[in-house]
C-alpha cells in the first residue's frame, strides 16, 4: 500500500504538486487523470523517486510504502525494484527479449540460468507475450510490434516482482487490439500488485480502474471509486472535465 | 458555442418534452370518451397510443447513437439513462390512456362518480405527467420531489372510487359490470400516477446523482 500524506513537488520555484493526500491500496487499479501539465504524471514519478533525476525537483511531505518512508532512508535501487514502471513509449533495450526480462535480476544478483529461465517464462506469461514469444527469445525485442513491445516492457518491471506497477499512459502508441490486451492484463496483474495508471482516455480509466484520482493545477481535486466519480462527481470541476466543458 | 454533443442533448429534451405533450393528449382523449361518450375520443386515444410509441422508439434511437458516439458520464450519463427509463414509463401511460378509452367506449359510463372523483384522479395525473417531465427539462429537484409527494393524493383518491363503486354495487346491482369497468379505469389512473413518481424519481436521480428512497 502506498500513502502519501501532505506531498508538495516543486520543479524550482513551479509548485507542482500541492498538498496530495491519497491511498493507493493492494490489488487495486488507481487512474489518474486530468488535463496537461496537471501533476499527474509527476506524482507518478514521485512513487519509485524517478523525480530525482530532475534537477531543482524537490518535494516535502510523506510517501510511504507499507509504511516505510521513500523519501527516508530507503534505497532508491530498492524501491524501484518494489515500484516499477512501463512508459508511454514503449522502450525495450537494443538486445534480445530473453536479456530485456533478465536484467532486472541479473542487476539484482541473479545468475543462475535455471532460475532466469524461469523468471523470464513467469514474466512473460504474466504479460500475456510467452505464447507469442516464446519460440524466439534470442530475437531481438526491437523486431517485436508496437504492442508487444509494450507487453514486454510490463513484463520486464514484472521479473523483479514489484509491489506496485506503475504506468504512464501505456497505450496511447498502441492500437486499439494490444490496447485492450494491455487493458486485460493491467485486470490480471490487480491480483498481485497495485497498479497506478496515468491516462488521458477517460474510458480507459472506467474500463480498468477501481478508483480514480483527478488532478487540476497541481491538486487532487477529487478521489473516489471510479463508477462513482464518473457517474456522480462530487466537485463541478470534476464535471465540467469529464464531460469535456472544462474552462 | 454549444458542442454537437450539447445540441444533441437539446433535441432529446424537446423530444421529450413533446412525448409528455403527447401523453397528457391521450389521458384527456380517454378522459373525453370517459365523461363525453365520445367515440372519435376512443380512435384520438388510439392514434395516440401509436404516435407515443413510435416517439418512444426515435427517442430510443437517440439515446443509443448518443451512447455509442460520445460515451457520456457524469451528469450526460444520468440525463440519457433517465431518458430511456422515461420513455418506457410514458409509452405505458399511451397504453393505459388507450385501455380507459376502449373500456369508455364500450359502455356509456355516465355515473356520477366518473364525473367526479375519476375525473379529478386524471386530473391530478395529468398533473403528476406533465410535472415530471417539467421537472426533467427545467432541471428542478423540488418539482420531482413534488410529484413522488402527489402520489399519495391519487392513491387516497382511488380508495375513494374503489368505496363508491362498492356501494354503486350493493344499491344498483344491474350496474355490476360497468361497475367493475369503472373500477378498472380508476386502476388506469392510479397506474398512470405511479408512472409519473417512476418518471420523477429518475429525474431526481439525474439531477442529485443520488438514488431517492
Amino acid at each position: 500500500m502506498i500513502e502519501i500524506q501532505n506531498l508538495n513537488a516543486y520543479y524550482g520555484n513551479f509548485h507542482a504538486l500541492k498538498n496530495i493526500n491519497l491511498t493507493f491500496e493492494k490489488n487495486e487499479v488507481t487512474a489518474l487523470i486530468g488535463p496537461s501539465g496537471c501533476g499527474k504524471s509527476t506524482l507518478l514519478k514521485t512513487l519509485n523517486r524517478m523525480n530525482d533525476l530532475i534537477p531543482d525537483f524537490s518535494a516535502k511531505g510523506l510517501v510511504s510504502l507499507d509504511g516505510e518512508d521513500i523519501y527516508g532512508s530507503m534505497d532508491v535501487n530498492a524501491l524501484r525494484r518494489r515500484v516499477g514502471m512501463v512508459f508511454q513509449k514503449p522502450n525495450p533495450f537494443p538486445m534480445s527479449i530473453y536479456d530485456n526480462i533478465a536484467y532486472g535480476p541479473r542487476c539484482h544478483g541473479v545468475r543462475s540460468r535455471v532460475l532466469l529461465d524461469s523468471i523470464v517464462e513467469r514474466s512473460l506469461r504474466s504479460a500475456a507475450l510467452w505464447e507469442e514469444a516464446k519460440d524466439c527469445l534470442k530475437k531481438s525485442a526491437l523486431s517485436l510490434s508496437g504492442g508487444q513491445q509494450q507487453r514486454l516492457c510490463v513484463a520486464r518491471a514484472l521479473a523483479v516482482e514489484p509491489e506496485v506497477l506503475l504506468m504512464d499512459e501505456p497505450t496511447s502508441a498502441l492500437d486499439p487490439i494490444s490496447t485492450a490486451k494491455i487493458e486485460d492484463l493491467i485486470f490480471e496483474l490487480k491480483r498481485q500488485y497495485s497498479v497506478v495508471i496515468v491516462t488521458h482516455n477517460m474510458q480507459q480509466a472506467t474500463r480498468v480502474s477501481d478508483k480514480t484520482a483527478f488532478f487540476l493545477l497541481g491538486e487532487a481535486v477529487e478521489f473516489d471509486s471510479t463508477d462513482r466519480l464518473f457517474s456522480a462527481p462530487h466537485d463541478k470541476r470534476t464535471e465540467d472535465y469529464i464531460t469535456g466543458r472544462f474552462g | 458555442m454549444d458542442t454537437r454533443f450539447d445540441q444533441s442533448l437539446q433535441t432529446l429534451s424537446d423530444e421529450l418534452i413533446r412525448m409528455g405533450a403527447l401523453c397528457e393528449d391521450a389521458i384527456t382523449a380517454a378522459l373525453r370518451a370517459l365523461l363525453e361518450n365520445d367515440a372519435h375520443a376512443v380512435q384520438t386515444a388510439a392514434f395516440l397510443e401509436e404516435e407515443i410509441n413510435r416517439k418512444e422508439r426515435d427517442i430510443e434511437q437517440l439515446c443509443m447513437q448518443l451512447l455509442l458516439r460520445y460515451h457520456p458520464v457524469a451528469s450526460d450519463l444520468r440525463n440519457i439513462s433517465c431518458a430511456l427509463k422515461m420513455i418506457a414509463d410514458m409509452e405505458r401511460i399511451g397504453d393505459q390512456a388507450l385501455d380507459i378509452a376502449t373500456l369508455a367506449g364500450q359502455f356509456p359510463l355516465l355515473s356520477a362518480l366518473a364525473h367526479t372523483e375519476i375525473a379529478a384522479m386524471a386530473q391530478h395525473t395529468m398533473k403528476m405527467v406533465r410535472q415530471s417531465i417539467d421537472a426533467f427539462v427545467r432541471r428542478d429537484l423540488q418539482t420531482a420531489r413534488s410529484v413522488i409527494a402527489y402520489d399519495d393524493v391519487v392513491d387516497a383518491l382511488f380508495l375513494e372510487v374503489k368505496r363508491g363503486i362498492i356501494q354503486m354495487i350493493q344499491s344498483e346491482s344491474d350496474s355490476s359490470e360497468a361497475a367493475a369497468d369503472l373500477l378498472m379505469i380508476a386502476k388506469y389512473l392510479e397506474r398512470i400516477g405511479d408512472h409519473a413518481v417512476n418518471i420523477a424519481e429518475r429525474v431526481a436521480f439525474s439531477i442529485s446523482g443520488v438514488q431517492e428512497e
